[in-house]
């Protein structure tokens, strides 16, 4: 492979202008495949999540999974689609064994949603900046198969000897989201690729049509990116770079792509158009020297399943139970909690968002709902490699735990032991206090000891109060603290310990 | 003469098929009486029959999303030329892994 020469990203924007495009391929979550019964959970062993259909044994015949196609229109609603009065599958022929019956069903030039748009933000240089990405299309397809590539040093095709084939995944419902070409994003093309990706992701949370792991591949993106010359209407030719899985790496190659086509293009080389392979270690691409006949797929209609033509009302239907859109719940939530972009930014990157809403709904009041979620929790979560939300711990509970730090049973130190018990199995809220001994103290006969033990211990630090140095009263009242290990109501040790060094 | 030689070796390349000179000319003659006999149909379609591409007029057969008993591994792979480890052992494949 030759050595490739990368133009600095701020020269390669002063003499071209990116255009992207963005192909989003969605696993759905139904319970069943696209056109068969199987099951689709992740991670099952390799080949018992399969059935004469998935397999294209001769005989078979697919049916439409109706929760797929509903899902799809709710994605296409969300996506401010026109829906199609009807459409068509097709059959994509091919010869690869990541299909066994030699043709993926797709769709081809009727697609279920045409024509919409995503309203994405992201922080330009005097403030947030709204971008409209136009949307193509959007279509159903059926997943492939897993290969694992054997014999060959890093687990790709070069050197392999053989492949051995999982159709645990073949035929999942696929949804492919098209962008039309994003133009004059400018310096900006990366974090526009990696807003778009990120609210679609949410969009698709909210609706609850897929998990959107990128790490697990539920969602995938193909990156399309091409240069023109500043002062061109000309489009460069694309490269596509395939199943780029973290929104990071959207960003990452979109800023690689431009460097490096930059680089040859200001070099006097041309742009080959072709499939490029991302790579997280070192945030390049490289040529994934695929497909280089023409892409000839002889699409034509599926002749096994019949068109879909949703009715006014389905989709009315489907129209009317769409969650609120992510945007206009940040703007909600942020106006409701008082949070600046930044904290509302953090909350939805810790994935914090539902659980805080949560336990709001169950009585907490927001500052302490983020409070609880965004500092011990998130530690705890961090500590733990998990997602908040696998934290063994509801909404509810943290709720009532912030309930008893209101009514004064505990204060936050107390109250971040009782999320340890709760996270440690101990049980409830409740159960973990009360098993734990943890309350606070704050009845003036179990204190008096303790407060005269203090005084007695810390002869300095009374005498000075007695003289008049209030401020001298909070290393007694530390001490008093320390000596019930956290559980006094030091506001009604310190009173205590005043009257009784005032007289 | 509705399909070619050229035509018949392009589809054979797709299809992984490797077809020498003389079955390309043998299944080129055989495709073009073929094909010629289906395009017959063309003949009778008058304006007031639309293109169609299934045979019932139906729309909208869906069936609910439940899962259905699957095969085994062992079923699965019964009829597989290959298999290694629960997997279909296919020969090496010039394409990148997806
Ligand atoms: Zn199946």
């Amino acid at each position: 492979m030759s050595v490739e020469t990368l133009m600095p990203y701020d020269e390669a924007l002063a003499r071209y202008e990116p255009v992207l495009g963005i192909e989003t391929h969605i696993e759905l979550g139904t319970s069943s495949k696209m056109f068969c019964g199987c099951a689709t959970a992740f991670g099952a062993e390799p080949n018992t999540q399969v059935c004469p259909v998935c397999l294209g044994l001769p005989g078979s015949l697919p049916v439409v999974n109706r929760a797929a196609i509903e899902s799809t229109i709710k994605i296409g609603l969300a996506l401010n689609c026109s829906i199609a009065e009807w459409c068509r599958f097709a059959r994509k022929n091919y010869f690869y064994p990541d299909m066994p019956k030699n043709y993926q069903i797709s769709q081809y030039d009727e697609p279920l949603c045409v024509e919409g748009h995503l309203d994405v933000e992201i922080e330009g240089d005097d403030g947030p900046e709204v971008h409209r990405i136009a949307i193509e299309r959007v279509h159903m397809e059926e997943d492939t198969g897993k290969s694992l590539h054997v014999g060959g040093s890093t687990g790709r095709i070069h050197g392999a000897d053989h492949s051995l084939v999982d159709y645990n995944r073949a035929g999942i419902p696929l949804v492919e989201i098209v962008t039309k070409p994003i133009e004059a994003t400018g310096a900006k093309a990366p974090l526009v690729a990696r807003a778009y990706a990120t609210e679609l992701r949410e969009l698709m949370r909210a609706l609850g049509v897929s998990d959107v792991r990128m790490e697990e591949g539920s969602m995938r993106c193909d990156v399309n990116v091409s240069l023109m010359p500043r002062g061109s209407s000309q489009w460069g030719t694309r490269t596509e770079t395939k199943n780029v899985n973290s929104l990071r790496s959207v960003e990452r190659s979109v800023l690689h792509e431009i460097e490096r086509q930059a680089g040859i293009l200001a070099g006097g080389g041309r742009i080959i158009q072709e499939t490029r392979h991302f790579h997280e270690d070192t945030g390049s691409t490289t040529s994934g020297r695929s497909k280089e006949e023409a892409q000839d797929y002889r699409y034509f209609p599926e002749p096994d399943l019949v068109p879909v033509a949703p009715a006014g009302d389905w989709i009315e239907e489907l129209r009317a139970g769409l969650p609120e859109r992510p945007a206009a719940r940040r703007a909600r939530v942020k106006a409701d909690w008082g949070l600046t972009d930044k904290e509302l930014q953090d909350v939805v990157n810790a994935g914090a968002l539902d659980l805080i809403e949560q336990t709001i709904a169950a009585g907490a009041d927001p500052a302490a709902a983020r409070k609880w979620w965004m500092n011990e929790l998130s530690r705890r979560a961090t500590a733990l490699a998990v997602e908040l939300a696998a934290l063994p711990i509801t909404a509810e509970q943290v709720a009532r735990v912030q309930a008893m730090v209101t009514a004064g049973d505990l204060n936050d130190k107390l109250a971040r032991q009782v999320f340890e018990g709760v996270l440690a199995g101990e049980g409830t809220p409740d159960e973990v206090a009360a098993a734990r001994g943890l309350k606070i103290v704050s009845d003036d006969g179990a204190l008096a000891g303790i407060i005269d033990q203090v005084i007695a211990d810390n002869a300095d630090a009374a005498d000075k109060v007695r003289a008049g140095k209030v401020a001298a009263a909070g290393a007694l009242v530390g001490a008093v603290m320390k000596a019930t290990r956290g559980q006094a109501d030091a506001g009604r040790a310190r009173e205590l310990i005043l009257e009784r060094l005032s007289g | 003469m509705p399909i070619t030689r050229d035509e018949v070796a392009h589809l054979a390349r797709l299809s992984r098929l490797a077809l020498g000179d003389d079955e390309l000319d043998h299944f080129a003659a055989q495709l073009d009486v073929i094909i010629s006999a289906v395009a017959r149909v063309q003949e009778v379609a008058a304006e007031d029959i639309p293109a169609t591409s299934h045979a019932l007029p139906l729309t909208n057969v869906f069936r609910p999303d439940e899962v259905r008993p699957c095969l085994t591994a062992d079923q699965a792979l019964a009829g597989a030329p290959a298999a290694e480890g629960d997997r279909f052992r296919v020969p090496r494949i010039l394409e990148e892994e997806s």
